[in-house]
């Protein structure tokens, strides 16, 4: 109850000041400027959500299984090599990711998914390989003396136990993908990036500024929405913000 | 009834070899509590997790209800034996319910039968079904995750059950109110188990046989009784404590010790007709005074009877304390201590007077169980039994 009204005092001065802004916007003509573009940043924005999407999913895919791998005591003395390579992966800047992505696939939209997917699949990697090496050796000890099989063990008591872990990796990574996708315009992916970096070169900031709101819009939808899974699909036991 | 033949494990560590168990030969008897005690390091829990094959032996065999399990698929092995663990392992993301329900949900019973027999479980340990099964293991105290810990690993009512150190984390008050729980449950249920343990006390407790290591070796298996009374080594004395004899005071029922009182006086007895009949019956200090539903109400001691005329009822001393039956021996060596007395009545659930328990009844009956006649002992020290 005290949370809902404390919010609610927030709220007012919140709703007043966008409004201002918004008024402030309106009169000095940005957001007519901005919508000028409209074609473009609804042309513009399916395309970076189609990246982001694809690329994201590849990553999640591959990654969250490579990490589980990573965990397996077989795999344990090639896991610590394979993390270092990793770590070392994502000292490379993104743009320089792009970069080497097109010298081998040239331009286009393959390049940018690839060039995404090796960015973004790192963090989900390491936090499931991590999450997973962290899960207490007394409930593996207790898992497999209650007579469950490897399988079962990891489905039904690793993961789960990992997966607040896991779904803050998928949170960084798909956080890192929708900040990069602008980047990938430059090696001829498209997206939002095309806006942004067009209007930095013809000195049009409506231009860049539809770009670069739209990508902030997007991060934070992005943000918010595997937030959300977190809260829905980590278990009440295990999940923090549920607690 | 677990059977171990030979059993041996052998660790190749850096420090190089260690022999953690060294051909063990042990025999557990179909629903006893056999607890494995020792220092750390001696080779109990190694031998304990051999069973389940959480260490694979190095060689040896082990026999559950005379089966060889040597080459038994391990899932299924462990399927059949109830385990329980010190850090109690339930698992945080499932609720109590789908705890329980792991082992019968694995083994393929359908869904209203393990549901069921959740319910039940739960309300064996006194936990409410209605409050406690959706709840998440974090939501409950140490004891009751342990209460849990203990039903699940009975949940699909496995013949066998290994328990490693499964109360060692829990406060000492919850610990002894745990136990009791356990042994009451232990007495529905007659399960096989095996229990380690390194606190002697609890081994006393719990155990019909309890079994030393040290350095991966078994020094002596016995009943508590035996292991106190006669320990084989200097070890396994210095284990058991130099209070041994104490300890054994807890393994003895005061239905075990307890002398008939054939004498009484009621209120309306004379003195005299009390002093007469400690006499009769050799009472040296007191006879107790019981009222018309023969309960003791107090007692007349001699000092009083010699000295004065008068009838019972108005020379008589209040009671200080009784005992029960079923109370053990230390409870009732404390409750002299506390009182000063050297003899208590024994009362039956309704209050009737059924005996007395004596200091030196006490001590006849532990000596007796040195192992010398027994029987013949009984008889010398324990004139006034009737049974």
């Amino acid at each position: 109850m005290k949370k809902i009204k404390q919010s609610r005092f927030f709220q007012l001065p919140v709703l007043i000041g966008a409004l201002l802004l918004g008024v402030f916007l309106q009169r000095s003509g940005l957001i007519d400027g901005m919508l000028f573009y409209w074609e473009d940043i609804v042309y513009l924005t399916k395309q970076h959500i189609q990246l982001t999407v694809i690329s994201g999913t590849l990553a999640i895919v591959v990654g969250i299984p490579l990490g589980i791998l990573l965990s397996r005591p077989r795999f344990i003395k090639i896991s610590e090599w394979a993390m270092q390579g990793l770590n070392i992966g994502t000292t490379i800047p993104t743009l320089a990711i792009l970069a080497l992505s097109m010298s081998l696939l040239g331009i286009g939209f393959l390049p940018s998914v690839f060039g995404l997917f090796i960015a973004s699949l790192l963090p989900i990697v390491r936090n499931t390989y991590t999450g997973l090496l962290g899960v207490p050796a007394h409930l593996k000890e207790s898992a497999s003396g209650i007579g469950m099989s490897p399988g079962q063990m990891l489905l039904s008591v690793e993961v789960p136990n990992a997966a607040y872990v896991i779904f803050a990796g998928i949170r960084t990574a798909l956080a890192i993908n929708v900040g990069t996708v602008p980047l990938a315009f430059l090696i001829g992916g498209g997206g939002l990036g095309e806006l942004i970096f067009t209007g930095i070169d013809l000195f049009d900031t409506e231009m860049m500024l539809a770009g670069a709101l739209m990508t902030a819009l997007l991060a934070i939808t992005v943000d918010i929405l595997v937030a959300a899974c977190t809260y829905l699909m980590v278990p009440r036991g295990v999940n923090p913000s549920r607690a | 009834m677990i059977t171990l033949d030979n059993l041996t494990k052998i660790f190749d560590t850096e420090r190089g070899v260690v022999t953690a168990a060294d051909h063990i030969n042990m025999e557990v008897p179909q629903g006893e509590i056999c607890v494995l005690l020792g220092p750390s390091g001696c080779g109990k829990t190694t031998t304990l997790k051999m069973v389940n094959r959480i260490i694979t032996p190095t060689s040896g065999r082990i026999m559950i209800d005379g089966q060889d399990t040597t080459d038994q698929d391990t899932v299924s092995l462990r399927r059949n034996i109830g385990y329980v663990i010190q850090q109690i392992g339930l698992f945080p993301n499932m609720t109590i319910e789908e705890n329980i329900s792991i082992v019968p949900k694995l083994i393929g019973w359908d869904k209203s039968r393990y549901l069921k027999r959740a319910s039940e479980l739960l309300e064996m340990v006194a936990l409410d079904p209605a409050i406690f099964l959706k709840r998440y293991p974090n939501e409950l105290s140490g004891g009751q995750q342990q209460r849990v810990g203990v039903i699940r690993a009975l949940a699909a009512d496995p013949p066998v059950m290994l328990m490693d150190e499964p109360f060692g984390a829990i406060d000492p008050i919850n610990r002894e109110v745990i136990q009791d729980e356990f042994l009451k449950l232990h007495r529905e249920l007659k399960k096989t188990i095996m229990f380690v343990s390194h606190d002697i006390d609890e081994a006393v407790k719990m155990a019909d046989r309890i079994a030393i290591f040290k350095d991966g070796k078994l020094i002596q298996y016995d009943t508590p009784d035996d292991l106190l009374s006669h320990p084989i080594n200097d070890f396994v004395k210095g284990f058991v404590g130099r209070d041994r004899a104490l300890k054994r005071l807890q393994l003895v029922t005061v239905a075990e010790v307890l002398e008939s009182e054939s004498s009484v006086v009621t209120a309306d007895d004379s003195l005299a007709t009390a002093l007469q009949r400690m006499d009769a019956a050799g009472y040296e200090r007191a006879i107790i005074l019981v009222d018309g539903n023969k309960r003791p109400v107090g007692y007349v001691s001699r000092s009083v009877a010699t000295t004065t005329n008068g009838n019972c009822g108005k020379h008589s001393f209040n009671l200080r304390t009784v005992v029960r039956p079923e109370d053990d021996l230390r409870t009732v060596a404390s409750k002299m201590f506390t009182h000063d007395a050297t003899w208590l009545p024994c009362v039956s659930e309704h209050g009737k007077l059924m005996g007395t328990v004596t200091q030196r009844g006490i001590t006849h009956h532990l000596g007796a169980t040195y192992k010398t006649s027994r029987v013949e002992g009984h008889d010398l020290q324990h004139m006034r039994v009737a049974t």
